[in-house]
């Protein structure tokens, strides 16, 4: 397949008057990991939801695995391939751990049978607590299940919005572990959006940085890491 | 017991798309006049009443319950989704008012009443001149009902199509994150409810042997309150609470007068507004922002 996994280009996306995206233009290959930062209220959860078409995109395209996927309705977009762990999570907290992960399979229609015991693998914790209520779980784990609720689709495209948040720097570090196992693996892309820029900017191979809607700096994340108005904006000087 | 299996449909519907199904109680009257005219169509096809030409009937009911049960959320509700809250409300009164009319002036305004097709019963006890019956039918109805609440928990709870809803129910724009197609799931749970109403509806008929196109609302008010008194959104509660207007209206017949049967239910409903808002059964709204 030659061309990008995902292809955003010139982007354009609101919320009635909000402007929330302004000619956005991003790419993943397949296999890389590319990481997205900005400032809070700088459109990065706009971003991942309109790939996902919700809200769609006013102006330009997106393409998926060089099929044009923009203005199709939600869930036939989740069931080509991408998947997303949302900003806030969104487990079902009144369902049951198991529930919450058999759900992300059943609308593309694979057994969950082989998915589960990866996702079991890759968060055992989950698998200890499979009976139990989500909404009982703690942050971390909640986290857990909503990357492993996106996985059960078996999707080649990952998005992640801000997995980091609120959690305690050493289950961070194991999220973070997780996710570098997936790609390392079985060769999953990621979109992962972060405010913890310095280490996403460590695991990802690139980065983008997103101001007010528009990107203003792309690069490797070694380079965007050595960058003075990356250090000074997202990295604390 | 057939107020339950209304007011699962009020209450499913809540839970999910968090709207007042005005015209519920009007698709309930609709089955109602579906399963007398199967079971007259029926007779006049020279098919005897028992047990396979009820059952027959209840199928064809609950199909054609159900297809209306579709038709109105495609016309009247999705069209409406995503405007303001009242919208569907309205629309839901409007077509309230439609199925009334519209069942009028195809049925006429004249009472249907029916033979009973069950007759017969036993007697539990007799003592003092007092004889306690249990009739078939009552036995029929309660069987049918309590089977099609098994199927139909059955379904909420361990099918694919009932984690769908509940998952609408939690959180939608998530449920299609998920690749589920929420039009259709919330589409299905219409026809689910219509469905449960239509098997509500010939049991009505069965029971009442009488029916008029305005026998909705009334039916529809009952369930609401049994909705309400539950705990609106939770389906146990829903059921439980058909079972408590039952019986407090059976008591309240008893012991005061039949003439002010129907006002029990109102002030049921009144009171539980005022004193018990969630319901028995019920969760407060704490998870939604
Ligand atoms: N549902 C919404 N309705 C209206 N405005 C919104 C909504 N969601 C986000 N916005 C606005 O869009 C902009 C981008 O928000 P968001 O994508 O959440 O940013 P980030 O994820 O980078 O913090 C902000 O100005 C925010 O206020
Ligand atoms: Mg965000």
């Amino acid at each position: 397949m030659s061309g990008p996994l995902l292809a955003v280009e010139n982007v354009t996306a609101r919320y009635g008057a909000v402007l929330a995206l302004d000619d956005v233009s991003l790419h993943v290959e397949a296999g890389e990991i590319v990481t997205l930062i900005g400032a809070n209220g700088a459109g990065k959860s706009t971003l991942l939801m309109t790939i996902c078409g919700d809200p769609p995109a006013r102006a330009g395209r997106i393409r998926f695995d060089g099929a044009d996927i923009t203005g199709q309705p939600t869930h036939r977009i989740m069931r080509g391939g991408i998947a997303q762990a949302p900003e806030g999570r969104r487990i079902f907290g009144r369902m049951s751990v198991l529930e919450n992960l058999l759900i992300g399979a059943q609308a593309v229609a694979v057994d969950p049978g082989p998915e589960l015991a990866r996702v079991f693998a890759l968060f055992p914790r989950l698998e200890e607590r499979q009976a139990q209520r989500a909404g009982t779980l703690s942050g971390g784990e909640q986290q857990m299940l909503a990357i492993g609720r996106a996985l059960m689709s078996r999707p080649r495209l990952l998005l992640l919005d801000e997995p980091s948040l609120g959690l305690a720097p050493l289950v961070v570090k194991g999220i973070f572990a997780a996710i570098r196992r997936l790609n390392a693996e079985s060769g999953l892309s990621v979109l992962l959006v972060e405010q913890n820029a310095q280490a996403a900017l460590r695991l990802a191979h690139r980065g983008y940085t997103l101001q007010t809607g528009r990107i203003v700096l792309a690069g490797t994340g070694r380079e965007l890491l050595a960058r003075p108005e990356v250090r000074e904006a997202y990295l604390g000087g | 017991m057939i107020y339950g299996l209304i007011a699962v449909g009020y209450t499913m519907v809540y839970g999910i798309i968090g709207m007042i199904n005005f015209a519920h109680g009007d698709v309930f009257m609709v089955g109602a006049f579906l399963a007398l005219i199967s079971i007259l169509a029926l007779g006049a096809g020279g098919i005897a009443a028992g047990p396979a030409a009820l059952l027959l009937v209840l199928l064809l009911t609950v199909a054609f319950t159900a297809l209306y049960g579709w038709t109105v959320e495609r016309l009247a509700y999705r069209p409406l989704r995503g405007s303001f809250r009242l919208a569907p409300l309205i629309s839901a009164i409007g077509m309230s008012i439609v199925l009334q009319n519209y069942v009028q002036i195809a049925q006429g305004a004249r009472v249907k009443p029916l033979e009973p097709l069950v007759p017969g019963g036993i007697t539990l006890l007799t003592e003092a001149g007092f004889a306690a019956q249990l009739s078939y039918m009552q036995m029929l109805i309660v069987a049918v009902t309590l089977g099609v609440l098994a199927v139909f928990t059955w379904l909420v709870t361990r099918t694919p199509l009932g984690r769908a809803m509940r998952a609408c129910e939690q959180d939608r724009r998530m449920a299609s994150l998920l690749g589920i197609d929420t039009d259709r799931t919330i589409s299905l749970t219409f026809v689910i409810g219509a469905g449960l109403a239509a098997v509500a509806g010939m049991m009505y008929l069965l029971r009442y042997g009488v029916i008029d196109f305005y026998i909705g609302f009334l039916a529809g008010v009952k369930a609401f309150t049994a909705a309400v008194l539950g705990g609106i959104g939770s389906l146990p509660g829903a059921v439980l609470g058909g079972l408590l207007i039952g019986l407090i209206e059976t008591f309240w017949s008893a012991y005061f007068s039949v003439q002010y049967k129907d006002v029990a239910a109102f002030s049921i409903l009144v009171l539980t507004l005022v004193f018990l808002p969630t319901g028995l059964l019920g969760r407060a709204e704490v998870e939604k922002v």
